[in-house]
């Protein structure tokens, strides 16, 4: 391993925070009881789920039987997609449409592919070149059989985030439900489910400093969605599976914490953000994808001509700098990312993707590092690659 | 750690990176869209392969077999270096994992694209052998359709 250990993947994952884990522990060896359980020694641990439900609300802007607890993210986002699909079908309504954008995680894309197949319509709305969805757009695609409008509220590769408002009171207006995919929101920017105008809003514990295998999902009041997993009644009915207590109560802590922080660590963040972005994309042929400053505070992310992305990373990797790619070959898959594509960018350029996601731990010693690092990385790998002209400092491919 | 030692060894410190002036063959496949191109460049003396380099853009397994291909034919005939199939690189380098083989595959027609490059020079007919599955022109690579 090389000296330095710079981790700039928050948004993939970051550390459980100290206050999240010590107010877990005595969930795991001490107040163990299953919360359904009868006797008193087993009612602590409700009420620490309880409370955790509560905080978890507050933070959101929501009421506390609003908040659904599941094992995450993708969870969250199968249950609202398929829940209304659901609700909708035992109104009635055997099919419907459906309003997505091109951008989403996959939590939600393949969740509305599988729905297509089950005989849903489904409408994958584009967006600009920042990766704005246009609201405008949103409302011209609602159809008299629409049941369910799903826009992620930040996107998880290129930071843009969207005008999750300006939408939500479309869909009021339409009386059309509306889920959003708050994953990388939740604990970076404010969240007001009221503002916003959702009826659905998926969460994950450990984007924020909780751990992984806990999320939830808002359910605006009255709204019901029926249960996605079925088993011994847990969550009112809702979700069952024994309740994950150490996992709420940490993620609880943890999203707490960093929304009492938000506004000064967002100021922090957005600051090294800003002069990644302003470092990287000094080099030729290089610029950043996403919106400007319609961004999450901790995401860069940047495209650099005549590289390829798992290249770039693996050299990073031996300079000690986690970073990501949605490059092809960063994964199994051979296209390039689908956010990358969405956004107009020729495959060959979407290949040399980079994404720096910064978190508590990031400072501007490690950014100054990252900012001597990655260009000597970019230049080393222009400089063995068949499509960069040396002498002009260019591509040589016409795309 | 997806890759070998080998290929991480390769992929860090890639041998024989580089043009050759006045090389006697050069061959470029692959395509941007695909994310990975190669190209190859040959210097032959008589009928050995006296040297060799390359460019390429792409992954690290790209940039790994690249480096490979060009050790296992430095100083062999052209008839052995006709005969180096993607498996021999891919094995050499102590395996690559299964989605990644296509750039073995590149790094062997790489090699047939710069030899046929050398026969078409010296004005000769080109060996059927050396002739890529996808035909002249662009080429694709096999797994990107």
């Amino acid at each position: 391993m090389p000296e330095k250990f710079i981790y700039v993947d928050h948004a993939a994952t970051t550390a459980v925070t100290n206050t999240a884990l010590t107010a877990m522990l005595p969930h795991f060896t001490q107040a163990y009881g299953n919360p359904s359980s009868l006797y008193r020694f087993a009612q602590e641990g409700k009420t620490h789920l309880e409370q955790a439900r509560a905080q978890v609300a507050a933070c959101l802007n929501a009421k506390p039987e609003e908040i659904y607890f599941t094992s995450g993210g993708t969870e969250a986002d199968n249950w609202a997609l398929r829940g209304v699909a659901e609700l909708m079908a035992l109104k009635g309504k055997k099919t419907g449409h459906i309003i997505t954008s091109a951008i989403e995680h996959h939590a939600v894309l393949h969740t509305a592919q599988y729905l297509e197949k089950q005989g849903y319509e489904v409408t994958y709305l584009p967006v600009d070149g920042d990766g704005l969805v246009d609201p405008a757009a949103v409302e011209a695609a609602i159809r008299p059989d629409t049941i369910l409008i799903s826009i992620m509220a930040a996107n998880n590769e290129i930071g843009t985030v969207e005008p999750i408002a300006e939408i939500g009171a479309i869909a009021k207006a339409h009386k059309v439900l509306f889920h959003t995919d708050a994953v990388q929101a939740v604990g970076h920017i404010p969240v007001d489910v009221e503002a916003w105008n959702v009826d659905l809003l998926s969460l994950s514990g450990h984007k924020f400093g909780g751990p992984k295998g806990i999320g939830a999902l808002y359910m605006k009041k009255p709204l019901r969605l029926p249960a996605l997993i079925q088993g011994g009644g847990q969550e009112k009915g809702r979700r069952s599976g024994t309740e994950n207590v150490p996992g709420a109560v940490g993620m609880a802590a943890a999203l707490k914490e960093a929304v009492d922080k938000l506004p000064q660590e967002a100021a922090r963040l957005s600051a090294l953000r800003d002069k990644l972005m302003a470092g990287l994309t000094a080099l030729p042929y290089a610029r950043s994808t996403g919106h400007p400053d319609k961004r999450l505070p901790g995401t860069a992310s940047f495209v650099f001509e005549g590289v390829e992305g798992e290249a770039l990373l693996l050299h990073l990797d031996a300079k000690g700098i986690c970073a990501s790619s949605g490059s092809a070959c960063s994964s199994a898959s051979l296209d390039p990312s689908h956010v990358l594509l969405a956004i107009g960018l020729p495959h060959a350029i979407a290949h040399g993707s980079l994404r720096l996601s910064l978190g508590p731990d990031n400072t501007e010693e490690e950014v100054d590092y990252i900012l001597k690092e990655v260009p000597a990385v970019v230049a080393y790998l222009r400089e063995m690659s068949p499509v960069w002209d040396q002498e002009t400092q260019k591509p040589t491919w016409e795309l | 750690m997806l890759y070998s030692d080998k290929v991480m060894d390769h992929f860090e410190h890639p041998r024989n990176v580089g043009e050759i002036e006045n090389a006697d063959g050069v061959g470029q496949v692959g395509n941007p869209k695909c994310g990975d191109i190669m190209k190859m460049y040959l210097k032959i003396d008589g009928d050995v392969i006296t040297d060799v380099k390359f460019k390429t853009f792409g992954c690290g397994s790209a940039i790994a077999t690249s480096s490979m291909a060009t050790e296992m034919i430095k100083g062999k005939t052209i008839g052995e270096a006709m005969n180096l199939t993607n498996a021999a690189v891919a094995e050499a380098l102590d395996g690559l994992p299964a989605y990644k083989m296509h750039c073995s595959v590149l790094a062997e027609e790489a090699i047939k694209a710069a030899l046929a490059d050398y026969y078409q020079k010296k004005g000769e007919p080109v060996p059927d052998s050396l002739r890529l599955p996808c035909e002249e022109g662009e080429h694709c690579c096999a797994s990107c359709g």
